[in-house]
């Protein structure tokens, strides 16, 4: 229970990036809300409401796979993995690299044969093929600023806002040839 | 002339070229042969079942290659509605590397998007094509095009099977081709993935080995046959490519090219060049053939006192 509860204040700290102190509150089980900012270089960082996940979710395995001592709810999953002892961290980034396609990620990744999981994603894609994934199915929001605000970066980045291109004069040629 | 693609316009032309000259010497045709690709090379593998169409692959190439600003907001989903002439999606052009298709495939909840750049062939067409040898493979996997020895005749965007290689009209006299470069000088050399793989927050893209992508690939559709057609795109079209495409949806319904074959394309291509008089297959590219060809000389000179 202890060690649970660290691991979980674990997940919070690492994560905690740009979240001003006391921002995160504590359901009865697991962080209330989470700060995602790690990634955060054209969007400012997601305040993650895990409590109200929590409930919304049919149960942890939804989002932890295996890790809560849940049987997953994938059955492609359940052929190996079962119902059982709680993992010893439970936190997305610790399985899920932030390096990903780092040249040690490639060569633990590639270069192990043993390795069953190849193709895990990385944190990001993680974060994002699982969010997405559900709020799709369930209605919940797609878009990416639904989730996130972008930055003035994140706006220069993707020539919107103030760096939106000037309209273009009408009779002109198009670009796409 | 409605279905007539480049591809069997260079088959024709194969045909019509060998009745019209017969006495070719095949200077260009010697290196011709397969070599299957270099055995460490990278590659990309492409999920299209996880893509959601966001563009920030498009807005990353663009900041990674110094491209010109685009016409529109890389946000902006209008551009997903802009059709070519014969109502064909948007293509990579020299101010876009690459572009995201939208595809509404019947029966299917949302639409399909699809992400296009150069597939970094193994036996590219672009450079067999190509008799000033333009293009080059590197061993990480990218085929790279060396602007100072092109002379513009565009006959690499003829042989591409993917229509990928885009003519930069901006100066009229210095042709240049576009396209793709797997962001070779600042990344892949380097061992770091290109830009988009890395910006795309879906992880739509997995960079690897060339070799570990394919037993990945394979993997994914085995563990999940209910998700994937048993198709992975580019293992073997066109001798295989460094980028390759997994999909729920048969890729003939998606635009792909299904009908290429497995033999690199650089045998008739080779061939055609070799029999075809070169005034004929260049006839674009005369007039500002000559000037560079002379401008390559002061280049070469130039870096020589460089270096
Ligand atoms: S960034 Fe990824 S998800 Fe977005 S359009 Fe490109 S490939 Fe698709
Ligand atoms: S996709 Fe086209 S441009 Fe790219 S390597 Fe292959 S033939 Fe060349
Ligand atoms: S690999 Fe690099 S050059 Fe090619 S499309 Fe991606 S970002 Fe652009």
């Amino acid at each position: 229970m202890g060690g649970r509860k660290k691991t979980l204040m674990g997940m919070a700290a690492l994560m905690l990036l740009t979240a001003p102190a006391g921002a995160q509150s504590w359901a009865a089980d697991g962080p209330g809300t989470v700060e995602l900012g790690s990634l955060a270089n054209h969007y400012s960082a997601v305040t993650f409401d895990h409590a109200m996940h929590v409930g919304v979710a049919a149960n942890c395995a939804e989002c932890h796979h295996h890790t809560t001592g849940l049987a997953p709810t994938d059955p492609n999953c359940v052929r190996c993995h079962e119902a059982g002892a709680q993992a010893r961290s439970v936190a997305c980034k610790d399985c899920h690299s932030d390096k990903r396609f780092s040249a040690e990620d490639l060569e633990k990744t590639g270069g192990n044969p043993q390795l069953y999981h190849k193709g895990k994603p990385g944190l990001k894609g993680a974060y994002h093929q699982k969010c997405l994934g559900c709020h799709t199915t369930m209605g919940g929001p797609t878009g990416c600023q639904d989730c996130h605000t972008r930055n003035d970066q994140g706006d220069a980045f993707f020539h919107s806002g103030k760096y939106a291109p000037a309209p273009k004069a009408s009779g002109g040629h198009g670009g796409g040839h | 002339m409605k279905k007539l693609h480049r591809r069997s316009f260079l088959k024709g032309g194969l045909a019509g070229g060998a009745a019209i000259a017969a006495v070719g010497t095949s200077k260009h045709a010697e290196a011709a042969g397969s070599f299957g690709g270099y055995p460490d090379s990278m590659g990309v593998l492409v999920d299209l079942t996880k893509c959601v169409g966001c563009r920030t692959c498009e807005a990353a190439c663009n900041k990674e290659q110094g491209l010109p600003a685009p016409d529109k907001s890389f946000d902006d989903p209008s551009v997903f509605e802009e059709k070519r002439e014969g109502g064909l999606p948007r293509r990579t052009t020299e101010k876009a590397y690459t572009v995201v298709q939208k595809y509404d495939v019947p029966g299917r909840e949302h639409p399909l998007f699809r992400k296009v750049q150069c597939n970094h062939c193994n036996e590219p067409a672009c450079l067999t094509s190509c008799f000033v040898n333009a293009y080059k493979k590197t061993p990480e996997g990218a085929v790279m095009y060396d602007p100072t020895v092109c002379v513009g005749c565009r006959t690499c965007m003829i042989a591409c099977p993917f229509y990928i290689p885009a003519y930069s009209y901006s100066s009229a006299i210095n042709p240049v081709v576009k396209k793709c470069i797997m962001c070779y000088d600042t990344r892949l050399k380097f061992g770091k993935p290109p830009a988009c793989v890395e910006a795309c927050p879906q992880e739509v893209m997995t960079f690897g080995k060339r070799k570990d992508l394919l037993k990945l690939a394979h993997q994914r559709i085995s563990e999940k046959p209910e998700a994937y057609v048993d198709h992975v795109y580019g293992e073997n079209e066109v001798g295989g490519t460094a980028w390759m495409y997994l999909s729920d949806v048969p890729f003939d319904k998606i635009g792909y090219d299904t009908h290429l074959g497995d033999q690199p394309i650089i045998s008739y291509v080779k061939e055609f060049l070799a029999i075809v008089p070169m005034v004929l297959t260049i006839w674009p590219a005369l007039f500002t053939g000559f000037h560079l060809l002379s401008n390559r000389k002061d280049a070469l000179k130039n870096e020589d006192n460089k270096s």
